[in-house]
């Protein structure tokens, strides 16, 4: 049976100590710690062999709030934090949770590494387009022709396309939903923890103060509803010409495959120069 | 000359926009985003002509504003704490470039813990990357700061970066009167970017940051550098002489506050000195003989001045808003190395306080007070002290029982 929101909250959440949160009312951020810990419950993973690891930004905060063993790092580092942590320690479930800005701007280099390295590590990117927290300049992410900040009289630049950018750059497993599809999203994530390699679920969320209000999108409710109504599977996608997919979010899985893993293959290296005589000391 | 309300935020983007800055380099980080925030508003409205561009990190920022200001364009750019530090290896960089441009920083705490509130720890760790350091106390002072700034790095005697810093939240995010000058009087000030010194041009190529191995050269760079950095110093006095007579206004390397016929003296830097000022008056009214010094420069550092007041002080209580682990605080070091040739010289006591955004009450500032009185009458230097109450201990302990830690007294 799936947990209840009572449960979750007794059994993963440090209600007791780190609440209120700092989110804005209707922000996606809550959408997806729940996802998050629904797929983490359907697993069964015990609490203290799971890793949370963030940058900064409003989705930096998401550890805080969880009780497993949780690190709020530095801005864009989420990755090479759970990186070390990784390497030093294979049997974790090492999960980065980092928002646009850090995962393709700030930490874009440490992004595109850990994807082609394809260590195992599970990757959970919140793409709300815009800085949230800092006062919505444009990032990596925003749209062009979008408002910001800093982009008044709308975006001069194009945007990055995150789970495609993952794609090719050679991450094992890559995913895509929205926030308004909590249940596949969850689904995603379970999947995504599950698979052997670097795991990538992008989620659109929405940042409706930031974003939305300079660019008349409505408020929170009016967001989900737009990608409730945009949403393509990437079945359905595969039918529609580049026409037909402007403006859409394609959701599901874009890429599952198998491909050398690093860790695995250290390991190989280890146990050949081990056969060899070398000195193999930890 | 007009007045109006203004944050420090806020000061430091007007000062940009009278000394005509024509290229920001800029990232967003808490809590400096307002003076970029207002200086692309401005841009966008088409009251400035400047070109902006919103990079991908604090490293590339700088990058881009070094470069910048190599091709001759008066350039600027703002940071704060993490994004200072994660520029580091660019501000090192750029000052051997020999190139003049403003950075404003706005003084944050650094990781870890994490913290969103001001201390001079950012600041700090950067004092030896070879911009000259101009520390802020109020807004008006953080707007004439920029435009002095600009003179004096684009000066050909100095031709290095300065950074203007003022602290977080204290200052970025408090709105206080500002006279705002007139710009046919900044413009009188401060001429356009000189084109008669090294930069890039077609018509005359030139290479910037060329590997010279052997270490001969490598030396001579870094010491004409370090000679530079010393000689801002006496420019910064002419320049500051000169501002006086067109604004009204005087900024020594130095502030002496009531120090005239002092006995003892508080020295800080930044907006706390404020909270010090408050103190040393409520003293005075109660008899002390005591006074503040606040060094507005700390790179240069300015050696003489210090020398000069402090030397007939009997006590001085430094506070650090930093912490140099494994040593203390950086001013502390700093002055005692200043006073160490003089032959008679004040007894000096150590303070840390104000870490990551920490008040410093009055009761505090007289605990101080009275600990270097004391210090004089035994004639026994104080040990360092961190400001820090019995309550704020028992709290934190509270904390680390609701977290499930050990505790253990400091």
């Amino acid at each position: 049976m799936r947990i209840s929101v009572e449960q979750i909250r007794r059994k993963y959440l440090r209600h007791d100590k780190k609440f209120p949160h700092v989110w804005c009312p209707g922000c996606g951020n809550g959408i997806v710690m729940g996802a998050l810990l629904r797929a983490i419950d359907g697993l069964s993973l015990p609490k203290d062999e799971v890793v949370l690891a963030s940058g900064i930004g409003c989705s930096g905060r998401m550890p805080t709030y969880l009780d497993f063993n949780t690190l709020h790092t530095t801005h864009g580092r989420a990755l090479t934090f759970a990186t070390g942590i990784k390497l030093a320690k294979p049997s974790l479930n090492v999960i980065a949770i980092m928002g646009d800005g850090d995962a393709s701007a700030i930490g874009g280099n440490h992004f595109i590494h850990a994807a082609r390295r394809n260590l195992n590590l599970t990757a959970i990117i919140i793409n709300n387009s815009i800085y949230g927290m800092t006062g919505g300049q444009y990032s990596p992410t925003t749209p062009f022709g979008s408002k910001s900040t800093t982009s008044v009289h709308g975006h001069i630049e194009q945007a990055f396309s995150i789970a495609e950018l993952a794609v090719t750059s050679g991450a094992g497993f890559v995913a895509r939903s929205t926030v308004y599809h909590a249940e596949l999203m969850a689904h995603l994530i379970e999947m995504a923890i599950e698979k052997v390699g670097f795991s990538v679920v992008e989620v659109i969320s929405n940042c409706h103060v930031q974003y939305g209000r300079r660019n008349q999108l409505g408020g929170a409710v009016e967001m989900l509803q737009s990608y409730k109504d945009n949403a393509v599977t990437v079945k359905r996608a595969t039918s529609l010409t580049e026409e037909e997919l402007e403006g859409k979010i394609t959701i599901g899985v874009l890429a599952d495959r198998e491909m050398p893993i690093s860790t695995e293959e250290y390991e190989k290296v280890r146990q050949r120069a081990k056969e060899r005589g070398g000195n193999v000391g930890c | 000359m007009t007045r109006e309300l203004l944050t420090g935020n806020g000061a430091a983007a007007l000062g940009a926009k009278l000394a005509g800055i024509e290229y920001l380099p800029a990232f967003p980080i808490t809590p400096q985003t307002e003076v970029i925030e207002t200086l692309s508003k401005w841009i966008e409205e088409g009251s400035m002509d400047c070109k902006m561009v919103t990079m991908e990190s604090e490293h590339s920022m700088v990058t881009a504003a070094g470069a910048a200001a190599a091709t001759g364009v008066r350039t600027f750019t703002a940071t704060s704490s993490q994004g200072l530090l994660y520029a580091a290896e660019m501000l090192h960089t750029v000052t051997g470039w020999r190139v003049p441009f403003v950075l404003v920083n706005v003084s944050r705490g650094l990781a870890s813990p994490i913290t969103l509130e001001p201390d001079h720890n950012d600041i700090m760790a950067l004092r030896d990357a070879g911009f000259v350091q101009i520390h802020c106390s109020t807004c008006q002072e953080v707007l004439d700061s920029m435009i002095l700034a600009y003179r004096l790095s684009e000066d050909a005697g100095v031709r290095l970066p300065v950074i203007v810093n003022y602290d977080g939240f204290y200052l970025s995010f408090t709105r206080e009167p500002v006279e705002v000058p007139n710009q046919e009087y900044v413009d009188r000030f401060l001429p356009p970017f000189p084109t008669n010194q090294p930069r890039f041009s077609a018509d005359h190529p030139m290479s910037q940051g060329v590997a010279v191995l052997g270490g001969s050269a490598y030396s001579y760079f870094k010491y004409q550098t370090h000679l530079a950095l010393l000689n801002a110093g006496l420019i910064y006095k002419q320049i500051t002489n000169e501002f006086q007579i067109l604004f009204s206004r005087s900024y020594d390397p130095v502030e002496l506050y009531k120090l005239k016929d002092a006995e003892y003296a508080f020295l800080m830097i930044g907006s706390f000195s404020c909270k010090g000022k408050e103190a040393v008056d409520q003293l005075r009214a109660a008899g002390w003989k005591i006074g503040l010094v606040r060094p507005r420069l700390t790179r240069p550092f300015p050696m003489d001045e210090l020398r000069k007041s402090l030397a007939p002080l009997k006590g001085v209580a430094v506070i650090d808003q930093n912490l140099s682990l494994g040593m203390g605080g950086v001013l502390h070091q700093e002055t005692a190395a200043a006073l160490y040739p003089l032959i008679t010289r004040p007894i000096l006591a150590a303070f840390v306080g104000g870490l990551g955004g920490r008040d410093i009450s009055a009761e505090e500032f007289y605990s101080m007070a009275e600990t270097i009185r004391e210090a004089v009458k035994t004639g026994e230097t104080p040990p360092q002290r961190l400001l820090y109450t019995e309550k704020e201990n028992t709290d934190m302990q509270q904390l680390q029982r609701i977290a499930g830690t050990h505790t253990t007294s400091p």
